[in-house]
């Protein structure tokens, strides 16, 4: 039991929709704007939804602010969850005095004893940990987008409504794509999918974003992917988390979705470019930025970011260039003004030279050991050092295809992991669900990984041979205490 | 630096000429590229001979009976017998003992025929000597201590002139036939055999209602470049209408069934006379009118028309640079000497292969060096430049020099030409590892051949003389001197070279300085930086900046395999006991271990259970090993066993099994 999760039993008189866990409320507050009676108004920065009768926001609000208060008087640490019967209120203070607090529906069933109809709600299907991921990474996607909160105060000089309107600009959309039935484990971990890849074409990559950031000077930060994988990254690790989040969550399907719509099955067609002296045909294009580069009026859309690699909020243009399956992309410094000029000039380099590298890379790619189909085991792996996670759960990156267990499994694996990573020191947990499924996670280091085996009426000594098998055959490289 | 005037030559004669005795009515002055040796001899030799070689020790000084004018003088290999031809129908030999003297008798061999001519005589080796005759070669054994000489072979053929090139091996004679004097016969001799290669013609161009001009001797000459013998031909009007001369080279095919072979034209885009040198392989061409020389590597820039390449100047027609001689004052009494510009490009001149130029009237016997230190700001373009040092004999200093300032600010070269010259520089230096490891399988003879040719620059020469301005200049921007470390690395490890510990930890350095962790994990996580256990070592000593090189620095302890030890010490370090405990026994070692080291930092944990914990350990560990679970004496423990008892009392300790 956490010591900071408050449990409430009250009775609640509305009445929800059947099903699933769904989004009921969010929003953003600072407890400190309107501190008078009659003036909690002004405390709130975000609300969605947005129809709901100001006395209720304010009610809400309150309640949030009141809890907060009275167990702070109890704790060091703040309360981070509500539990009620029917919902799940997760509460973050992302920056001093800003809380955002998000609330779900609990998934019931309606089932008859007596014939009698009553509603049975399982509590269980929604988790904190996986919850409270959620409300981060919501959390730092606004910051990739618009820095800080106290970021976009300073610079409108304190002008609470400026910070209400990119709050309301970005929630409004963002809180749409939430999928919070799929939330899983892997929202907690939060990580990047590496590309393995060895050293020489790893060189190659590394000495190509060397010669592409010392002739365009103008860039100040370079990533480099394959597919869905990282291969480089010049941005600090938080930073590339929350862009890699972007990118591989956001981005790149809505961008595949254009191309398929626009093109049929090719990803992109090859281009020669006019360049004289460049022979040749090209796979190169702008993702962000301008989709034709004979279209010299249409830059394209090119978002904003912020970053905090080596200052805090520093501001960015973000392009975005893919050859075949390598796409780049370029931070470059928001003080220049990006002009078609200097996206033609990126055009000519990176054109000819990523589909070189893109098609070297791919060699490599498909040369890689594919996991069998069907493997007795599945595995999650993940690194807190560097966020590397993998996993042979999750038939695709994206989850769109669907996850390879059941639903009560997966939150076995958040439960197991929870636990880990709360007594912080190495160990082992070994769980066998009713359904008898084998649930095995380990902790060494900063490395965690979680082990499903499905061998009916094994006991847990085979199971922990098992288990030391496969890490010695899956991690072997690695210092991976038994 | 070379001040602006001198920085526009980068053709010299060498400092110190070989001087002798001018040209005049007494003197006549003869010239022998076989041994390099200069004859003076004055008044037919009776008013005396003397010799200068290359080195000022070799003067040898002799007189000989005045018999008529010398025609042509020559020493035998071994300079032990010297020929002297003054007559069309035979040539003397005079024996020479050690010492340089001489007995003075002469014995004569003249050649067959009475109609014959000799156009010249070759020495083949020390006791062979060959006439070349208008009717063919004759070839005859000398038997100094009879002084008689026996004809070994003859051959007939119409010889119109011929050209000789020594080799270490023997040697290569051109002998040149035919109506028009283009048919050419090359002979090459090499151990008392002579080898007779195809036959091959020159191309002569033709112009209408002209009679096809001879191919002349002076036109031809034979050059070793790279390796390989060419036949030099230069053709003053290549075609009709054409202005500039060019030079073509036909290579003598290895294969000796295969006639030589036209390979490259070399365009000199000038006309008049012209005379050719080699250099380091490159091809030096004077022209006298416009007192210019041109350069040509064969090597480099060639434009292929599918069958030969046409070659172009490597920089443009530049002098040579001015010589002054300190010469004896005309008009002054005493001793004092003035300083005389020698004329270059002078009619006195006359070019022989490979790099001599002598000035017959002036007594002068100079050498043509090459200075690649001022040809470095000829050729901009800096692959270029580094493809054509590498080719050269004695660039390395020079290449690391560029290499060096290509990193400097204000001349940084973009990071692309970087990356290629160290391609180049790697090539070179790979195949220089994999011959040196041939040459360990097979014998020691062939491998100084094979290194003396070109210029290996290795990981050591680019650390201690390129990378090193990265101590010395802190201006350079860190991202740069990565890049170009990284750069340098890719380009051995492309070529599978392995990379040496200093140039890791010299990326590892500028990275840890400039706070680039980050970076630096994802080098290690792809193994760029490859393990090793100083480099695990140096990842450790990063922990307390950089916690993440904690699980780094064990990562590569372990793919070590070899390093149980330090894993050992780096987790009892961090007090983790039971981790520790887990690993020795996962990798086989809790019996050859020391409990010691264990039970010290189990105690230094202040924590009671893992002291209990591993003080059991152990106690299982000696039961299995000696039936006994107490600590041997020799194992120092007592201090634990008392801290044990202190902590949970005697009875705690494991019961000593009753002997059996």
């Amino acid at each position: 039991m956490l010591s900071s999760s408050w449990c409430f039993l009250h009775q609640d008189t509305e009445m929800s929709a059947k099903g699933n866990v769904t989004l009921k409320n969010f929003f953003i507050f600072n407890a400190t704007y309107g501190p008078k009676e009659g003036e909690e108004e002004k405390k709130i920065m975000y609300y969605y939804p947005k129809n709901v009768d100001i006395d209720t926001k304010i009610k809400q609000i309150g309640l949030c602010e009141a809890i907060v208060q009275f167990t702070g008087t109890f704790s060091d640490q703040p309360c981070e969850s509500l539990h009620t019967q029917k919902h799940r209120q997760i509460i973050l203070e992302p920056e001093k005095n800003f809380w955002i607090t998000i609330t779900v529906t609990v998934p019931f069933t309606e089932k008859t004893r007596d014939g009698q109809i009553y509603v049975e709600y399982h509590e269980e299907d929604v988790q904190d940990s996986v919850m409270k991921a959620v409300l981060k990474q919501a959390y730092r996607m606004f910051t990739l987008f618009n820095g800080s909160f106290y970021h976009i105060l300073n610079n409108s000089n304190g002008d609470v409504f400026v910070l209400q309107q990119r709050l309301d600009h970005f929630f409004s959309r963002y809180l749409l794509t939430l999928r919070l039935q799929q939330s899983d484990i892997l929202d907690i971990y939060n990580g990047i999918y590496f590309l393995p890849l060895d050293k020489n074409t790893f060189l190659q990559v590394q000495c190509f974003i060397n010669i592409l950031e010392a002739s365009f000077p103008v860039i100040k930060y370079t990533a480099f992917l394959y597919s869905d994988l990282l291969v480089w990254s010049g941005l600090e690790q938080d930073d590339m988390r929350i862009m890699y989040r972007y990118l591989t969550t956001s981005l790149f399907p809505s961008y595949s979705e254009q191309e398929l719509q626009a093109g049929g099955a090719q990803p992109s067609p090859a281009r020669t470019i006019s360049v004289p002296g460049n022979s040749g045909i090209h796979f190169g294009k702008f993702i962000t930025g301008p989709t034709n580069m004979k279209d010299e009026t249409n830059l394209g859309k090119i978002p904003r970011v912020y970053i905090n690699t080596e200052v805090d909020n520093e501001d960015c243009h973000l392009l975005v260039y893919r050859a075949l399956n390598a796409t780049v992309c370029l931070l470059l410094n928001s003080s220049i003004t990006l002009n078609f000029e200097l996206c033609k000039k990126l055009d000519a380099f990176l054109g000819p030279k990523l589909s070189a590298l893109a098609s070297e890379v791919g060699e490599q790619y498909s040369k890689r050991p594919q996991n069998s189909a069907e493997q007795q085991f599945k595995y999650i792996y993940f690194n807190h050092m560097n966020l590397a996670q993998k996993t042979t759960v999750h038939a695709d990156l994206r989850k769109s295809v669907g996850v390879g267990l059941p639903q009560d499994i997966l939150q076995v694996l958040s439960d197991v992991s929870t636990d880990l990573t709360k007594n912080n020191r190495d160990g082992e947990t070994i769980v066998r669900t009713l359904s008898d499924c084998w649930v095995v996670g380990k902790k060494s280091d900063q490395r965690e990984v979680l082990i499903v085996l499905n061998q009916k009426n094994s006991n847990l000594v085979e199971i922990t041979e098992e288990v030391k098998r496969l890490c010695s055959t899956n991690f072997s490289n690695i210092f991976f205490l038994e | 630096m070379a001040t602006s005037e001198e920085g526009t030559f980068y053709i010299e004669l060498c400092k110190k000429p070989i001087r002798f005795d001018p040209v005049s009515k007494a003197t006549n002055v003869f010239y022998d590229d076989s041994n390099k040796q200069v004859f003076a001899v004055r008044s037919g030799g009776a008013m005396g001979v003397v010799v200068k070689g290359p080195e000022d020790k070799n003067i040898i000084s002799f007189r000989i009976e005045d018999r008529g004018d010398v025609t042509s003088i020559k020493f035998s290999p071994d300079k032990k017998i010297l020929a002297i031809q003054r007559s069309q129908k035979s040539v003397e030999f005079i024996n020479f003992q050690e010492d340089l003297t001489t007995d003075q008798l002469e014995y004569s061999q003249t050649c067959k025929g009475r109609a014959t001519i000799i156009k010249g005589f070759i020495w083949t080796n020390n006791s062979e000597i060959v006439f070349i005759t208008d009717h063919g070669i004759e070839v005859y054994q000398v038997n100094p201590e009879k002084k008689t000489l026996k004809n070994l072979k003859s051959l007939n053929i119409t010889v119109i002139w011929y050209v000789w090139m020594n080799r270490p091996d023997g040697g290569l004679l051109l002998l040149s036939t035919g109506s028009q004097g283009n048919s050419l016969q090359p002979i090459y001799f090499t151990f008392g055999s002579q080898n007779r290669l195809p036959k091959f013609e020159v191309d002569l161009p033709s112009f209408p209602k002209q009679i096809k001009q001879m191919l002349q001797e002076r036109d031809v000459s034979i050059a070793a470049i790279y390796g390989q013998l060419y036949i030099v031909v230069l053709r003053h009007q290549p075609r009709p209408g054409a202005t500039g001369a060019e030079i073509v080279l036909y290579q003598i095919q290895a294969n000796k069934d295969s006639p030589a072979k036209k390979t490259n034209i070399l365009k000199l885009e000038m006309s008049g006379r012209f005379a050719i040198n080699i250099v380091d392989n490159l091809v030096f061409v004077h022209h006298q009118a416009s007192k210019t020389t041109v350069m040509f590597d064969i090597r480099l820039n060639g434009e292929s028309d599918g069958y030969c390449l046409a070659n172009y100047p490597v920089v443009s027609p530049l002098p040579i640079r001015p010589f002054k001689l300190l010469m004896p004052s005309l008009n002054l009494q005493g001793q004092e000497k003035t300083e005389y510009n020698c004329e270059l490009y002078s009619a006195n001149w006359i070019v022989f292969q490979p790099d001599v130029i002598i000035d017959a009237k002036l007594g002068c016997l100079w050498y043509v060096e090459l200075k690649l230190e001022v040809l470095v700001n000829m050729i901009p373009d800096k692959c270029k430049l580094i493809k054509f040092l590498l080719q050269r004999g004695n660039s390395k200093s020079v290449i690391l020099s560029v290499c060096r300032h290509m990193l400097l600010p204000g001349q940084q070269a973009p990071l692309m030409v970087i990356s290629r010259v160290y391609d180049m520089l790697n090539k070179v230096y790979k195949l220089f590892l994999d011959s040196e490891v041939q040459a360990l399988a097979s014998d020691i003879y062939h491998r100084q051949e094979r290194t003396s040719r070109c210029v290996i620059i290795d990981q050591s020469d680019m650390y201690s003389n390129v990378f090193s301005i990265f101590e010395d200049n802190k201006d350079i921007p860190y991202k740069f001197r990565v890049a170009v470390l990284i750069e340098y690395i890719r380009s051995l490890s492309q070529q599978d070279i392995p990379v040496q510990h200093y140039l890791y930890e010299l990326v590892i350095n500028i990275l840890v300085h400039n706070n680039c962790f980050y970076q630096l994990h994802q080098f290690l996580q792809y193994h760029v930086l490859s393990d090793s256990k100083p480099l695990a070592c140096l990842m450790l000593s990063l922990e307390s900046v950089y916690p993440p090189a904690h699980q780094l620095a064990l990562d590569m302890l372990k793919r070590l395999s070899t390093a149980n030890e330090e894993i050992i010490e780096v987790l009892l370090s961090k007090q983790q006991l039971l981790p520790v405990l887990r690993f020795i026994r996962s990798v086989g070692i809790t019996d050859t271990v020391s409990a010691r080291k264990f039970l010290e930092a189990a105690m230094n944990t202040e924590d009671n259970r893992v002291f209990y914990t591993v003080f059991k350990f152990f106690e299982q560990r000696n039961s299995r090993l000696r039936s006994n679970p107490r600590f041997q004496p020799g194992e120092h423990c007592e201090q634990y066993v008392r801290h044990f008892e202190s902590l949970f009392g005697t009875d705690a300790l494991a019961p000593i099994p009753a002997p059996t």
